[in-house]
């Protein structure tokens, strides 16, 4: 789950790290003037989308006047913001406003867990307030690894020694030490899978402070962290997947016109391949998840029905623990209570394949045999 | 043969009395699985299913000479606990069944199977394994399995199947399958199977199955490279997944330039390995494998 940037500085203000002063969010332009007036009469307002590259695209804009403000505020809220990172363009509806800074060095921090060590790394360099990919690209060796022992924690002479071979500057290796042990302890505690400082600013007052903050909460956690409960629910930007987070779905919109509904995450993956391979455009991802029973099936099918660009429904399951008859049944219910006017194919293997067969057969419902054969079935009949 | 597990392994189940480890254990019980004991804190003493109950997996290993677990604790009252419980019973292979098991507890949990070596992880998130004929340890659906020579090492449950099934309907039989699970924090990956396959005797031909995200399968790749003799067939799910998108799996995500299908598939046939373009080709490369290695006796 990511954390918008005003949620993530909430929680790193919870930990002493240091960020702008600021005047909370607003969503309206009044708000936003009354913000900025409380600020002194200056103040940045910054979109509050899931999104990099804010800046470049207009979602980051400074304010000197109250009436400059309440004209940025007026551009910025309803305003289709296409970023480098998100080309479709996400709407804005809410902006945070800040204190103005003035940044003389900009540095990249983040804490991430690493696959490869199966540990927790700091990523450090000297060149922030750019795409971090594109720095690893360009000049590797500006970017310092340090990975993190869980069971020994930090030592802050690594640290000390990371900042050094990052090429910071010295004069502030003691603050930046402090900052990155609260950013350790706040994304320790938050079960964050993603803590990005970009950039970590040394102003000209001489503070370190969190510029921008950009959080993701690992969602296996989210059982642990009911301050994240309300985050949670509006972090889908999606309403079909905000819908099928709520029913406890795993759902991922591809914006295509076949729905899918399958078992497991690899052959629901594969599944999306092969309607691919035949020449047709997924709607979505859905995992019904195993040993599924009938209702959550039908619950399942209405979630891909509701999407209005859907025009016809592969089901693929291969019965491991999930029962195929129970699926059929769900299937079957779903048709009956629904107002289903696209065609169903429907592929069942494995665990009691037989017995789901025989249930399917008296009824409007397209059987397969393969994946291959069923993936052909619905391309064919979306047309 | 088999690797990891055969007629001698002796289970112990963590969270037998719950939903999921009891019919679990009602599946692996009627595959011929010797399950020797299960765990329910607060449930010693009991018997589930002819099965005896102990408090912790200390008492159990104790009683009961397990060497393997099988875990179905949820991952709310603590899965990430219950493998440390594990490993300090002693018991050399763990398998964790149980899914959405926070990150960070993983990180604390492989750091901790580091320190004790000798001790196995598979999973989190894992459907188990299964050495057909002997024993299966986990949620895999046996009926679709055969003992024969092709060794299957997957990150995904379903896929496996889906594989296992047409292996199986075209002859070709399986010394051992193992689920390793789909989680970016896992204990054991495709670089620890290979090598297993490679020193057992019985298998002649691996199949290895991976999808996106993460590097697992080129790591497995630059072990084929550098150590596998035998033959080995890839298949790489989520080919056409976009970007950014989490598919399921907390692991199967293309982030930047790491994880996509084009690296892996270009790792793979670096390493001489033929990837499948959909499962249903598998068989078709396996078979292709078998036939050259009978030409080459």
């Amino acid at each position: 789950m990511k954390l918008h940037e005003y949620q993530a500085k909430e929680l790193l203000k919870k930990y002493e790290v240091a960020v702008p002063k600021n005047a909370g969010i607003a969503t309206t332009p009044e708000a936003v003037r009354a913000a900025v007036e409380s600020l002194g009469g200056r103040g940045v307002i910054k979109a509050q989308v899931h999104s990099g590259g804010r800046g470049k695209a207009g979602g980051i804009k400074v304010a000197n006047s109250l009436e400059e403000a309440t004209q940025i505020a007026a551009n910025m809220l309803g305003m289709l913001l296409k970023t480098h990172q998100v080309p479709e363009g996400l709407t804005v509806e809410q902006v945070l406003i800040e204190e103005p800074i003035t940044i003389v060095q900009e540095y990249y921090l983040s804490v991430v867990p690493d696959r490869n060590s199966q540990r927790n790394v700091f990523i450090l360099s000297a060149k922030g307030g750019m795409d971090i990919e594109a720095v690893a690209e360009e000049d590797p060796e500006a970017i310092v690894h340090l990975s993190i022992d869980p069971l020994i924690g930090i030592n802050d002479f690594e640290l000390r020694e990371a900042i050094v071979s990052a090429k910071l500057d010295p004069a502030f290796a003691n603050k930046i030490v402090v900052f990155m042990k609260s950013l350790y302890r706040c994304y320790l505690e938050s079960d964050s899978i993603l803590a990005e400082i970009n950039p970590m600013a040394i102003t000209s007052d001489g503070r370190v402070l969190a510029a921008d903050a950009k959080f993701q909460i690992d969602d296996s956690a989210l059982f642990r962290h009911k301050e994240f409960e309300a985050a949670a629910q509006e972090s889908f930007e999606d309403p079909f997947e905000a819908e099928a987070h709520r029913q406890d779905i795993a759902y991922v919109r591809l914006g295509g016109d076949v729905g899918l509904m399958c078992n497991g995450a690899g052959l629901t993956m594969s599944t999306i391949d092969e309607v691919k391979r035949a020449g047709g455009n997924p709607a979505n991802f859905l995992d019904v998840g195993g040993g599924a029973q009938a209702e959550r099936v039908s619950k399942c099918l209405a979630l891909i029905l509701s999407d209005p660009n859907v025009k016809g429904v592969l089901i693929n399951i291969f019965g491991g623990i999930t029962w195929c008859d129970e699926v059929a049944k769900g299937v079957i219910a779903g048709t009956e209570t629904l107002d289903v006017k696209v065609p169903i194919v429907v592929r069942l293997a494995g665990t009691r394949a037989q017995e789901g067969a025989a249930l399917l057969a008296s009824t409007n419902l397209i059987p397969a045999t393969t994946m291959q054969e069923a993936a052909a079935k619905i391309v064919s009949l979306v047309g | 043969m088999s690797i990891l597990i055969d007629e001698n392994t002796r289970v112990v189940v963590q969270g037998i009395t719950g939903r999921d480890g009891g019919f679990h254990t009602g599946q692996m019980l009627e595959y011929g699985t010797k399950i020797v004991a299960g765990v329910t804190p607060g449930r010693g003493g009991q018997t589930t299913q002819g099965v005896p109950v102990y408090n912790s997996v200390k008492e159990a290993v104790a009683a009961t000479g397990a060497n393997t677990s099988c875990i179905f604790v949820p991952a709310k009252l603590n899965a990430a606990d219950a493998i440390v419980e594990a490993i300090y019973a002693g018991i050399k292979l763990v398998v964790c069944i149980t899914e959405n098991v926070p990150n960070m507890d993983m990180i604390r949990v492989n750091a901790i199977v580091d320190a004790h070596p000798g001790t196995r992880l598979i999973g989190p998130n894992c459907p188990g394994l299964i050495s057909p004929g002997k024993c299966k340890v986990g949620i895999i659906p046996g009926s679709i399995f055969m003992p024969g020579s092709v060794g299957l090492v997957s990150r995904s449950g379903t896929l496996t199947y889906e594989i296992a099934d047409e292996l199986t309907r075209a002859g070709f039989g399986q010394t051992s399958a193992v689920g390793i699970g789909g989680d970016p924090m896992i204990g054991t990956t495709f670089k620890d199977v290979l090598p297993l396959f490679e020193a057992d005797p019985d298998t002649q031909v691996i199949v290895m199955v991976g999808e996106i995200g993460g590097s697992d399968e080129e790591e497995g790749a630059a072990v084929i490279r550098a150590s596998i003799t035998k033959p080995v067939v890839g298949f790489i799910g989520g080919r056409t997944a976009p970007p950014g998108k989490r598919m399921g799996h907390a692991g199967a995500i293309i982030s930047g330039k790491t994880g996509t299908p084009q690296g892996k598939v270009a790792a793979l046939e670096a390493a001489g390995v033929p990837v499948a373009d959909t499962p249903h080709d598998v068989a078709a490369l396996v078979q292709a494998a078998f036939a050259k290695l009978r030409g080459a006796h």
